[in-house]
This record gives C-alpha cells, sequence and structure tokens, in this order.
C-alpha cells in the first residue's frame, strides 16, 4: 500500500455551548465534543469514504484537517508535517494542496461572480509562481470538469444544480491539489445528476491521481466510490476497513444494523431491516462507555463502563467495539441466539 | 378491487407573467383501496404538484387546476367548493410533508395541535380529544405521551417530529394519506423506522398511501404500484414487482441504472442519464425526455407519446421495441464477455 498522505492523531474538536443565559456562571458551560478523539491514515491516491448519520461530526473532521476550524487537541500530519503548527502564511500556501468540495452547489458560489472570475480568483489568491495564461487554464478547468468553455461568461444562477457542482469542483482542483475533501458532493443533487457528478469524481481520481476524504451519509454512493470506508457515531470512529470488508463483513453492531437499514432498489430483497431503538442521542450529553451502547442490541454492563478501543479484528480492519461480530456472524442471528 | 382516487388527464399549473406554465400536464392514474403507489420523480417532474391538486391546496400556492378530473371515491374533487374541501381534507384524505418543522406550529404544543386536528372533524369534548391524542402517540411509537404532549415541536427531534405529523395525519382516520417526500429530511436510520411505521399503519388502519419520494430505494422498499414522472408527465405505471425487474421506459432504466447499489461490482462507471433535468416553461418538443434519451428518433422529437398499455402496464414511449430488443442484446454482450 503507498504511504500515508495525511495521518490525524488524536483529534480533538470541543465546542463550548453557553446555557442560553448569559448571566449563568462560566463553570455551567457544556462541551460538545464533535470530534472526540479520531485518529486515522489517509493513503497517497486513495478515496477515503466516511459516513454516518447527522451530527456524527463527519463534516466537522473535514473542516479540521483542512484547518478551516481550528481543532482543540491533536496532531495532523500532512506529507510528514504538522499543520496544526502552520502560521498564516505556511497555511496559506499549504491551501493550494488542500481544498474541498462543498455540498450546496448554491450556496458555495458568489452570485455576483460570473464562472471564469470564480476559478480565477484561485489563481490570483495564490499567485502561482509563473505567469501562466490564466484563460486557457480556466477553460481547460471547465473542459475537464465537462463544461462547455463558453460557460466562462456565465453567472451561477444561470446554472443549474449539476453544472454548478461541477463549478465547484473545477475550483477545487484549479491548483491542481494533492488532496481534496468532498463533503457531501452529490447530495443536493437529483438521482440522474448524482451519478454524472460521481462519474466525474472517479475519473478525476484515476487521472490526477487524487486523495480524497469523501464524506457523504448515502451508503451506496460511498461503497460505490471509496476503497476505504470509516463509520462515524458521535463524534468516533467506530469502524474502519477495507469497502467490501466495511460493506461485506461488518464487525460494528452500529455498521451492521445501518446497512440493513439501506433502501435498495433490489425488490427481490426486501429484507428485514434490523430497526434501531431509538436516535442518535445528543451529542452533548453522549452515553457513558461505548456510545453506541443506548441502541445496540448486544450491549451489556461492560458497554456501560469502558470505552473501547480500537482493535483489528481481522487484516487491516479496524473496529472499537467489547463484542464485535466474527467475519461469518450476521448481527441478526446473534440478537436472535441472545 | 375498487377504486378509491381516479386521476383523469389532470392539468395543473402557474400563472407566469405572460404565459402559463404547466407543472402536471395531463396526467392519469388511479389508486385502489389499501393500495401504496410510490410516485417517483426528480425535481420538477410534477409530484408534489399533483400531491397539492388532490388536496386542493394548489390555489393557496397561486397555483390553478385548469382540466382534468380527480375522483375521490367516486366524487369529483376539483368541483367541490372551499367549504365542502374541508371537511374532506385532512379527515378523508391527510397529508404529512417533508419538513416536519416548518409543518408543525412552533408556538404550540403537541397536544394542542393534534386535538386541534381530532376536533375539527369530530364533536368531541377536549378531555376526549386529549385521550385520543395520547392513543395516537402511542400509536406512532412515541413512548411517555403525556410529557410529549406537553412538549414544543423544538423539543423533539426530527424523526419524533415525523412521528407527531403521521399522528395528526391520522386523527380522523383517512382512507387516503398523501405522504409527499416523508423521510427525504431524516437519516436512514431514522428513515427506515418511519417507513416501518407506515407500513404498520397502513395495514391497522386499512388505508391507501400515495408516497410521494425521488429515492427509488424508497420506492422498492414500500411500492405495490409504481409511477414514474419527468417533466410533468407520467412515463411509465407499472406494478413494483415488474417495474424492479424490468422497467421499459427509457427515463426509468436510466433512473435505476445512474443510482449505486448495494451489492454488486464497485468503481464502475454508472450508467448515467446525460443532459439535465429541463425547465418547464421551455419543455422540448415531442417526448420531453428525448433531448436525454438515448434511443430517441425523429418521431420522438416531434410527437409526444401516449401513456399507453403495454402488457400489465402503461408506458409512454415510441420505441418500446426496440428499447427491449437493446436490453436483450445488452444480456447477450454481457454474456459473451463474462
Amino acid at each position: 500500500m503507498n504511504p500515508p498522505l495525511l495521518k490525524i492523531e488524536n483529534l480533538k474538536k470541543y465546542f463550548v455551548i453557553k446555557n442560553g443565559n448569559s448571566f449563568v456562571a462560566a463553570n455551567n458551560k457544556k462541551v460538545v465534543k464533535a470530534i472526540d478523539d479520531v485518529s486515522l491514515e489517509i493513503f497517497q491516491g486513495e478515496t477515503l469514504g466516511l459516513v454516518g448519520e447527522s451530527g456524527c461530526g463527519k463534516s466537522t473532521l473535514g473542516k479540521n484537517i483542512l484547518r478551516l476550524q481550528e481543532p482543540t487537541e491533536g496532531q495532523v500530519f500532512f506529507k510528514d508535517k504538522d499543520i496544526l503548527k502552520y502560521n498564516n502564511r505556511e497555511l496559506r500556501r499549504l491551501r493550494k494542496e488542500m481544498q474541498i468540495i462543498y455540498q450546496d452547489p448554491f450556496g458555495s458560489l458568489n452570485p455576483r461572480f460570473t464562472i471564469g472570475e470564480i476559478i480565477g480568483e484561485m489563481y490570483e489568491i495564490h499567485k502561482t509562481d509563473r505567469e501562466i495564461d490564466k484563460l486557457s487554464e480556466i477553460k481547460k478547468m471547465l473542459e475537464l470538469v465537462g463544461l462547455d468553455s463558453e460557460k466562462y461568461n456565465s453567472y451561477p444562477h444561470e446554472l443549474s444544480g449539476g453544472q454548478r457542482q461541477r463549478v465547484g469542483i473545477a475550483r477545487a482542483l484549479a491548483l491542481n491539489p494533492d488532496f481534496v475533501v468532498a463533503d457531501e458532493p452529490v447530495s443536493a443533487l437529483d438521482v440522474s445528476v448524482q451519478s454524472q457528478i460521481i462519474n466525474l469524481l472517479m475519473d478525476l481520481k484515476k487521472d490526477l491521481g487524487l486523495t480524497m476524504l469523501f464524506i457523504a451519509h448515502g451508503l451506496n454512493v460511498v461503497r460505490h466510490i471509496s476503497d476505504r470506508v470509516g463509520v462515524m457515531y458521535l463524534g468516533r470512529i467506530v469502524e474502519i476497513s477495507e469497502t467490501d470488508n466495511i460493506f461485506d463483513t461488518p464487525a460494528h453492531p452500529y455498521t451492521a444494523a445501518l446497512l440493513s437499514t439501506v433502501p435498495d432498489v433490489d425488490v427481490s430483497l426486501r429484507k428485514e431491516r434490523i430497526v434501531f431503538k431509538g436516535e442518535v442521542p445528543s451529542p452533548a450529553n453522549p452515553p457513558s462507555g461505548c456510545h453506541f451502547r443506548t441502541r445496540c442490541p448486544l450491549a451489556t454492563e461492560k458497554c456501560q463502563l469502558e470505552v473501547p478501543k480500537m482493535q483489528e479484528v481481522r487484516n487491516g480492519h479496524y473496529v472499537s467495539c467489547h463484542f464485535p461480530l466474527g467475519a461469518d456472524q450476521l448481527l441478526k442471528d446473534v440478537v436472535s441466539n441472545l | 378491487m375498487d377504486k378509491i382516487l381516479e386521476v383523469k388527464n389532470l392539468v395543473t399549473g402557474y400563472q407566469g407573467k405572460n404565459t402559463f406554465v404547466k407543472a402536471v400536464d395531463g396526467v392519469s392514474f388511479d389508486i385502489d383501496r389499501g393500495e401504496t403507489v410510490c410516485i417517483v420523480g426528480e425535481s420538477g417532474s410534477g409530484k408534489s404538484v399533483t400531491s397539492m391538486s388532490i388536496m386542493r391546496l394548489i390555489e393557496y400556492e397561486n397555483g390553478k387546476i385548469i382540466d382534468g378530473d380527480i375522483l375521490f371515491n367516486g366524487e369529483n374533487i376539483v368541483e367541490k367548493n372551499n367549504y365542502e374541501m374541508r371537511k374532506i381534507r385532512g379527515s378523508k384524505i391527510s397529508m404529512i410533508f417533508q419538513e416536519p418543522l416548518t409543518a408543525l406550529n412552533p408556538v404550540f404544543t403537541i397536544g394542542r395541535q393534534i386535538v386541534e386536528a381530532i376536533r375539527f372533524h369530530q364533536s368531541v369534548k377536549k378531555k376526549d380529544a386529549y385521550k385520543q391524542a395520547e392513543e395516537l402517540i402511542q400509536l406512532v411509537g412515541i413512548s411517555d405521551p403525556r410529557t410529549r404532549l406537553k412538549q414544543y415541536p423544538y423539543e423533539l427531534s426530527g424523526g419524533m417530529r415525523q412521528r407527531v405529523m403521521i399522528a395528526i395525519a391520522l386523527a380522523s382516520n383517512p382512507q387516503l394519506l398523501i405522504a409527499d417526500e416523508p423521510t427525504t429530511a431524516l437519516d436512514v436510520t431514522i428513515e427506515a423506522q418511519i417507513l416501518d411505521l407506515l407500513r404498520k399503519l397502513k395495514k391497522e388502519k386499512k388505508m391507501s398511501i400515495m408516497l410521494i419520494t425521488h429515492d427509488i430505494g424508497v420506492a422498492a422498499e414500500m411500492a405495490d404500484k409504481v409511477i414514474i414522472m419527468y417533466a410533468g408527465k407520467i412515463m411509465e405505471v407499472s406494478s413494483a414487482e415488474d417495474f424492479f425487474e424490468n422497467p421499459i421506459h427509457p427515463y426509468s432504466r436510466g433512473l435505476l441504472e445512474s443510482v449505486p447499489k448495494m451489492t454488486g461490482e464497485r468503481g464502475v462507471k454508472l450508467n448515467s442519464i446525460s443532459g439535465s433535468i429541463p425547465s418547464l416553461s421551455n419543455v422540448p418538443s415531442g417526448c420531453r425526455f428525448s433531448p436525454r434519451c438515448p434511443f430517441a428518433t425523429e418521431q420522438c422529437m416531434n410527437q409526444e407519446p401516449v401513456l399507453e398499455n403495454f402488457k400489465d402496464r402503461q408506458v409512454a414511449c415510441w420505441n418500446i421495441d426496440n428499447v427491449l430488443h437493446d436490453h436483450v442484446k445488452n444480456q447477450k454482450d454481457t454474456e459473451v464477455f463474462q
């Protein structure tokens, strides 16, 4: 396997919530652990998919890796350098190499700029070393993402959602970055357009050798595009492995149950779902021990007392659970045997 | 089986500055008693406008039904006046919406809103209505009804709010429940809970459900019958089993193929539909799907196909034979390839 391009160690991001009443003393503050001690590696040239329910911290993780938010604690190594120690000037230089594609193609483009200006801004801000022919460069980018170069003079409102998302991608790739965070890039798009963008991202990854953190809640999309997948729950990574392992032999009960809830288009598979009890607890007040224990059918007293450690159950397959499922075990069998 | 709802040649739209934009253009279908019909379409396909027309709520959104009949239990809804309509709406036909937060009134407690719905259609004492509300709220799977009824919408999670919406919709035992993207704003695990609930309620209450969704996976989970809409027209009507086994209309096929699957090969190029959804103020001539259709001929560009019976289903396409033939050919190709 390729060496890691990005390495995250014990990353934490805590948000302090004030009690609403500003007269309440400061010691009454509550802390939301949006990212609670996350460590992971992203290897050169791979796509790491990150899935989880809303509020699990997957977007926050993406932003903290890029330092669009400042992490509370931990280390982020990009090409073996700890980028959390970078000052503003170094950080700006780093931005050329790390970019982000946002979810909402309507909110992330400035309505007063033309498409050419939106992409061209990248070259201006990052004053690329040599004099480049900006115009032809921008047109090349537009063609790369499958847009007519005539669109150079259009404004965002003249484009459809899918076209706007292509502009967002062109902007992120304009400076030829090594690493891209794609934060729910297809969630806001219609199905027929969604597949176009998925195809585009896969092509670009292959052609440009991109390394990508692909954040999404659509499990089928993540399965299709990722080399490895991490599953998050309430600020922690509960399972991470190669995509086929995650989808074929999930070891964490949460992953197993999550997979069973996905509606699939195969009617013959109208399957018995493992429907969760309850909902995601509030991140401001997570359960003790294993965060998932309140909804887990296998939970015992141990889960309440001890935070499970990340352990390698199979080759390259890490899970943080006291009672991981075996390779040939199905959650519903384990549950019915209880 | 007898039909609870028959929609005949419905034309609904909005008056623009100069032109009348038809959001639904000649749509006909029917729903049997106890049947779940899923209307699937992308944005702008007219699926929500169809449901708003059936509820006659479209008038409150500046829309207008300009042609067609909607027969509910044999009575024509289109001819009803406001007063008569209020007796049907919420009592015989109920509706739940996509956004459970905006659909509930933030300044009233849950209990008050459910009681209001009950007392609107039945003359019962407040006390008895509260008792009914408690039963309803338990029916939709919310525990501790006493406390819940005293809470405000903001105190509940998205899934809970949707359950409350369903409770309100069920307050007067409707014969038809229209659910407009009921799970789109929810996480997959909560989506599974809500879909399970709808299935359970349908069986218990023996009602018909018209489910509007953009997610073909949800349709595969729920539907007895599938209706595919595109740019204000119905493209295909079929039983769910037939449809998911072998969709006929090129748009249906494209739609199914562009969704990444949960089983099978990953990372391959998705079969996507080229181009984007047309604007309703400027629909293509002939078949509306023709500019994006791989099978389009000259006839498709000029003449609009009608929804015609084909075996057990209805399809609006000029080239059914070609499409089916191509399917067979493709299968042979892959066999050879394997």
